[in-house]
């Protein structure tokens, strides 16, 4: 599956999902947000078990704020609309990946 | 049989890839390993302005990719591994990852450097919710608050400046009475509005409850305290080599530096250090970049003698 681009309107659904969902906070002007960009692209093309979203913080201020978001990227991990795990800063894939299975 | 390179490179920041482009074109057979992506440090950072060449500037992301896709052209590999041990004690050398071991004729140490930290209680759960290492990255959730930069090098200076154009105030706080930034970034700090100097400082804890709210400030001279009410801390006190992984395996200074001079030989013959994790007066992508070709240079010599 690919990515998909997460927004105020399609938000619900994406939080209510019946797969662990993982939640990628970026701005285009982030370096760090632009080396983990590929592997959450990755995570969602090999993983069809993970519904896998973007959320770009300059389009949806009120998301990131919803989420305290003050450092990205920030990356999330929800199940069953709940946050499981979260962490800041650039990761490299395998710890991503132990993020959604822990 | 395992596969043994000419040359393993350990960071793909701008050292490492230059080392790879030089070795490629070599003719070496030769692996790049990185945890991430290519671009280290500079990846971190926002407009270069001076990297030769780029007469508009360039972004540290961008110029990281031209890099590795220059050092690719002709012929370098990248593996995304992190190296979690060496052992350089045989003349072959072994390196292991959490993607495999690898064996190599020369090793270059390429692994950079990361910010410092405080150092303090609380920083590490605070991370991500008020305490901050990237300006550049994170400064653009602060835009009318109140915030707080530690450090009084170059890249304090930048980034009280740069916080300086979109929080409502900054404090710089400093451990001595005056700025070790170099000049051109005094009189911009001095004549921001916003900006305000707390000399002789050091914070000694943080204000929090689920984040930041303040910071405690100690006076080096008198010991007294004070707490000051801000929104966000950002750390700036310099770098700090990335060479735990190497376990003593090559001397370094007392910072944790790899000891080596211009050559980029190490205390290990076949083994090189460069860029930023290796003991030298200024560290600038450029000096990164001269470091990289010189290792080639050298590892050529030192396989001539060895075959």
């Amino acid at each position: 599956m690919s990515v998909l681009k997460v927004n105020k309107e399609n938000f619900e659904s994406v939080k209510n999902s019946s797969k662990p969902v993982l939640l990628d906070f970026y701005a285009d002007w982030c370096g760090p947000c632009r080396m983990v960009s590929p592997l959450v692209d990755k995570i969602a093309e090999e993983n069809p078990q993970y519904l896998v979203g973007k959320i770009n913080v300059d389009e949806e201020p009120e998301l990131a704020a919803a989420f305290g978001v003050s450092s990205i990227p920030m990356l999330v991990v929800m199940k069953n609309g709940e946050i499981v795990n979260q962490s800041v800063g650039a990761k490299p894939l395998p710890q991503i990946l132990a993020m959604l299975e822990g | 049989m395992k596969h043994i390179y000419d040359m393993v490179i350990i960071g793909g920041g701008p050292a490492g890839y230059t080392a790879a482009l030089y070795a490629a074109r070599a003719g070496f057979d030769t692996v790049l390993l990185e945890r991430l992506s290519a671009g280290g440090q500079m990846a971190l950072t926002g407009d270069i302005d001076n990297y030769p060449g780029f007469e508009e500037g360039v972004d540290g992301f961008t110029l990281g990719m031209k890099m590795q896709q220059g050092a690719e052209r002709f012929g370098a590999k990248t593996e995304y591994a992190e190296v979690e041990g060496v052992d350089f004690s045989g003349q072959i050398k072994k390196i292991k990852t959490n993607a495999g071991d690898f064996s190599a004729k020369t090793v270059v140490i390429a692994s950079g450097a990361n910010p410092r930290e405080l150092g303090i209680a609380k920083e590490k759960e605070l991370v991500g919710r008020g305490v901050h290492y990237c300006a550049h990255c994170d400064g653009r959730f602060y835009k009318d608050k109140t915030v707080i930069v530690v450090g009084g090098g170059n890249s304090a200076a930048a980034d009280a400046l740069y916080l300086s154009r979109l929080a409502k105030k900054v404090y710089l706080v400093h451990r001595r009475d005056t700025l070790r930034a170099t000049k051109i970034y005094h009189e911009p700090l001095m004549k921001a509005e916003n900006v305000e100097f707390l000399w002789n400082s050091t914070v000694s804890d943080f204000a929090a409850e689920n984040r930041v709210t303040g910071v405690i400030l100690k006076n080096v001279n008198t010991g007294n305290e004070t707490e000051i009410d801000c929104d966000g801390v950002f750390v700036s006190i310099g770098r700090k080599p990335a060479t735990e992984f190497l376990g003593g395996a090559v001397e370094l200074d007392q910072s944790g530096y790899i000891v080596a001079d211009e050559s980029t030989k190490t205390s290990v013959p076949g083994v090189f250090a460069a860029g930023d994790v290796r003991t030298k007066s200024l560290r600038q992508v450029v000096t990164a970049v001269a470091d990289g070709a010189a290792t080639v240079h050298h590892a050529e010599e030192y396989l001539a003698e060895i075959e």
